[in-house]
């Protein structure tokens, strides 16, 4: 099977990178609602 | 959407992802004379395919920002704008791995691969510009002036062929290309899938940048009282 190695590593990849941008969209969706969570403490104590 | 319709969609993407995946490995027939590795193409053309598509979707939210400036399209352009640097990852990326056991060279610079190349830069440049503006309605419209700009190389990236004389080959598909039927269904199969994967990476960059704004407006509030 000449390339399989060449293909799996394309394979991976393009799901690796889709699936590592996902993650980063989700970690900083979860920064930002702490983040509003925070700030809404802080405005409703002022 | 609400969870329950995020599932499902999220599902309907992961099921088609594995019908692409197998279909791509077992059903489509071998080519004759790239044999294995020819099997990228399944997923680099659809990459490039729906990096346009949001590419696209990031243009005309940016010529909407500019005719209507509400904040929702410029969402949307962002949105659009960070999806299709991610698929043209994938592009550039897989090109290589196809390119060296068939051309005997990782890269070279011709047309197609240059502007391709110059396209990715274009929009890595817009979203490091994003970040450099700290107003949010200077932001919006420079990044959307910018991205009605970065948008003129799709044209170039996707014509190239045919204007110029390219290592990279001609298409298979219009202008007298021929394509396998089922090799055909096959590419539109994973296609589906990606753009799936495109609409719901879309649907969350959007609400990531629906709450900024909403963490923006708030930090302005908070500082007022303070």
């Amino acid at each position: 099977m000449k390339n399989l190695e060449s293909l799996m590593a394309a394979y991976l990849l393009v799901w690796g990178i889709l699936f590592v941008y996902h993650l980063s969209v989700g970690r900083r969706l979860a920064r930002l609602q702490d983040d509003v969570k925070r700030l809404k403490e802080k405005l409703g104590g002022a | 959407m609400n969870s329950r319709g995020n599932w499902a969609s999220t599902l309907a993407v992961a099921a088609l992802i594995g019908a692409a995946g197998y279909a791509a490995l077992f059903l489509a027939p071998a080519e004759r004379t790239m044999g294995l590795i020819q099997r990228i193409f399944y997923f680099h053309v659809p990459s490039a395919w729906t990096g346009f598509v949001a590419f696209f979707i990031s243009f005309a939210a940016s010529i909407a920002y500019l005719l209507r400036r509400r904040p929702k399209w410029d969402w949307l352009a962002v949105a659009g704008a960070e999806v299709g640097v991610a698929f043209f990852t994938c592009v550039l990326v897989t090109g290589p791995i196809w390119a060296k056991p068939v051309w005997g060279i990782w890269w070279t610079w011709d047309a197609r691969l240059t502007s391709t190349f110059v396209l990715w830069i274009l929009y890595l440049s817009y979203l490091i510009l994003r970040s450099l503006v700290a107003d949010p309605e200077r932001r919006a419209v420079t990044s959307a002036v910018f991205g009605i700009f970065a948008f003129l190389d799709v044209p170039l990236v996707y014509f190239s062929i045919w204007w110029w004389r390219t290592q990279h080959p001609q298409p298979v598909i219009g202008r007298g290309g021929y394509l396998d039927a089922r090799m055909y269904a096959v590419l539109f199969v994973c296609w589906a899938a990606l753009l799936g994967v495109m609409a719901l990476l879309i649907h969350h960059r959007y609400q990531l940048e629906a709450l900024r704004y909403e963490v923006d407006e708030m930090s302005i509030e908070a500082d007022r009282r303070s």
